[in-house]
């Protein structure tokens, strides 16, 4: 079997891996990250979205063996520092959630937009989250929130003091999904 | 579903790879894997053996070559979307590479697997087609380049031979065209039902010449020859464009499906190249 090393979250991982292993079973299965959940087997539903190098990817579609030598973020390596990300807080806030199946690949399908465009219009936002469904919240939501994370990056870049206001992390699962992923 | 078990290989070279693949016709290239891996996760592909073009070098990138562009074949949708060159002289592809899936996955797709794939549905070849490029191969036999109105074959088929590596595709520069990628689909995130893609070149308010690319109207892509021909000289004016567009589905042989029945296509053939040469030309 192949060996690949990997940096996942901030913590390196020399492991051995099918060849036929999709990254999102090596995550779920390998590491036991499952805020990545798994949703459809098109390629279309982007749940299992993480970022690749910083670029967003669906985990679903890249081997395990593809990522060697890679860096890995996933929802679980999203809050820093006892605080939430503020895409995380901006959905919980302005309940972009239902049953939070969709919601981690929708926050880094997010993080990716906004590396790109810090500043985007409601349009721009459903564009950039076009490859994320969403089957129960409906996009409203999703995009207010996405606008109003955008705004608070934008602000704590501006004046870069830490934010005392920000919520604690409620507890070290608090970033999964509530739900069970298929397998 | 968990893919079927093959072997899989990262060969650092051009050659080891063509190896590797000239000595068993059941392994597969994998280069952004967006195509490849939903079909083995099907289990609709079970090759024995993948080969990862990845860590070769010189496969990914774009040159500029004085007359042509030349696009290695792992350049990234994305990259593509984001290269000055491109945006320079074939902003054609640009445009039409933003219309592809979703921002992940043309972080990992790339034009050559686009190519290679030879979805009708797929929007870049019939860009290719319409800008007339040219691709690159290497195989057992060596090099070779292929016209692109002879590398689309049939559906899901190329004229990539077993043991063949598309390289890159060399896109000639239309400096001074004005262009456009029209595509109909019904949803985000969608494959064309139809798309259109037009370029054409303008002097003193004349259509001076025209290319027209079509996706999904038939097993390959379309180059919609007469309506290139009832634009040479016509006004860059909607209504001309319209009526010439009236063509466009005279050499297609559109497919039925779920999307659209087939004469409902000849007609948005007819109705989006319209649009496609009007918004190209300005219009
Ligand atoms: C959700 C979703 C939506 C999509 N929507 C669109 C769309 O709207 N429009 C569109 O055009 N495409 C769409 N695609 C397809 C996308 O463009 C793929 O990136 C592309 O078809 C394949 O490129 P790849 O690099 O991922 O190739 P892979 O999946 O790695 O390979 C595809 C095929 O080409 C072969 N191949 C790849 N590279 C080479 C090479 N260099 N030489 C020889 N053979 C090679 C492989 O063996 C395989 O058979 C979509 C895909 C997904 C998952
Ligand atoms: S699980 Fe990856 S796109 Fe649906
Ligand atoms: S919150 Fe349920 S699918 Fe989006």
């Amino acid at each position: 079997m192949p060996n690949i090393r990997v940096t996942v979250d901030g913590v390196r991982y020399d492991d051995q891996v099918e060849a036929r292993n999709l990254l999102v079973h090596y995550l779920r299965e390998q590491l036991g990250k499952v805020g990545t959940p798994i949703g459809c087997d098109t390629s279309n539903c982007g749940a299992c979205t993480v970022l690749l190098d910083g670029l967003s990817a669906k985990s679903c579609s890249v081997l395990a063996v593809q990522a060697d030598g890679h860096d890995i973020t996933t929802i679980e390596g999203l809050a820093a520092d006892g605080r939430w990300h503020p895409l995380q807080r901006a959905f919980h806030e302005h309940h972009a959630l239902q049953c939070g199946y969709c919601t981690p690949g929708m926050i880094l399908a997010a993080i990716d937009l906004l590396r790109e465009n810090p500043d985007p219009s409601d349009e721009e936002i459903r564009e950039g989250l076009e490859g994320n469904l969403c089957r129960c919240t409906g996009y409203a939501n999703i995009v207010a929130a996405v606008r109003a994370a955008a705004a608070e990056i934008r602000a704590a870049a501006a004046a870069p003091a830490p934010r005392a206001s920000a919520d604690p992390v409620p507890s070290a699962a608090a970033a999964a999904p509530s739900v069970e992923a298929t397998p | 579903m968990i893919p079927p078990r093959f072997d899989y290989t990262r060969p650092a070279t051009l050659a080891e790879a063509v190896g590797i693949l000239a000595a068993d016709e059941d392994a597969k290239v994998l280069a952004g894997g967006q195509s490849l891996l939903p079909l083995l996760r099907f289990r609709l592909a079970s090759p024995t053996s993948v080969v990862d073009l990845g860590a070769i070098a010189g496969l990914r990138g774009v040159a500029d070559e004085g007359g042509h562009v030349r696009v290695g074949a792992l350049t990234t949708h994305y990259e593509v979307v984001n290269d000055p060159l491109i945006a320079a002289h074939c902003g054609l592809l640009a445009q039409a590479t933003r219309t592809v899936a979703d921002p992940a996955v043309r972080h990992r797709g790339t034009i050559g697997g686009s190519m290679a794939h030879a979805d009708p549905a797929g929007d870049l070849p019939a860009v290719a087609l319409a800008l007339a490029a040219e691709f690159l191969v290497t195989g057992p036999g060596g090099d070779r380049s292929v016209p692109a109105a002879e590398f689309f074959v049939d559906y899901l088929t190329t004229a990539l031979e077993p043991g063949e590596v598309l390289t890159a595709i060399r896109i000639p520069k239309l400096d001074g065209w004005s262009f456009h990628y029209e595509k109909f689909s019904r949803t985000a995130q969608a494959w064309a039902i139809v798309g259109v893609a037009a370029a054409v070149r303008r002097v003193n308010g004349d259509i001076t010449e025209a290319r027209v690319g079509l996706t999904n109207m038939g097993t390959t892509p379309v180059r919609a020859d007469s309506v290139e021909s009832a634009c040479r000289g016509i006004p860059a004016q909607a209504d001309a464009i319209h009526e010439a567009a009236r063509s466009a589905d005279a050499e297609a042989d559109p497919p039925s499906d779920l999307s659209a029945q087939a004469d409902y296509r000849r007609h948005l053939a007819r109705v989006l190249t319209g649009r496609a040469l009007a918004r190209a030309a300005g219009s």
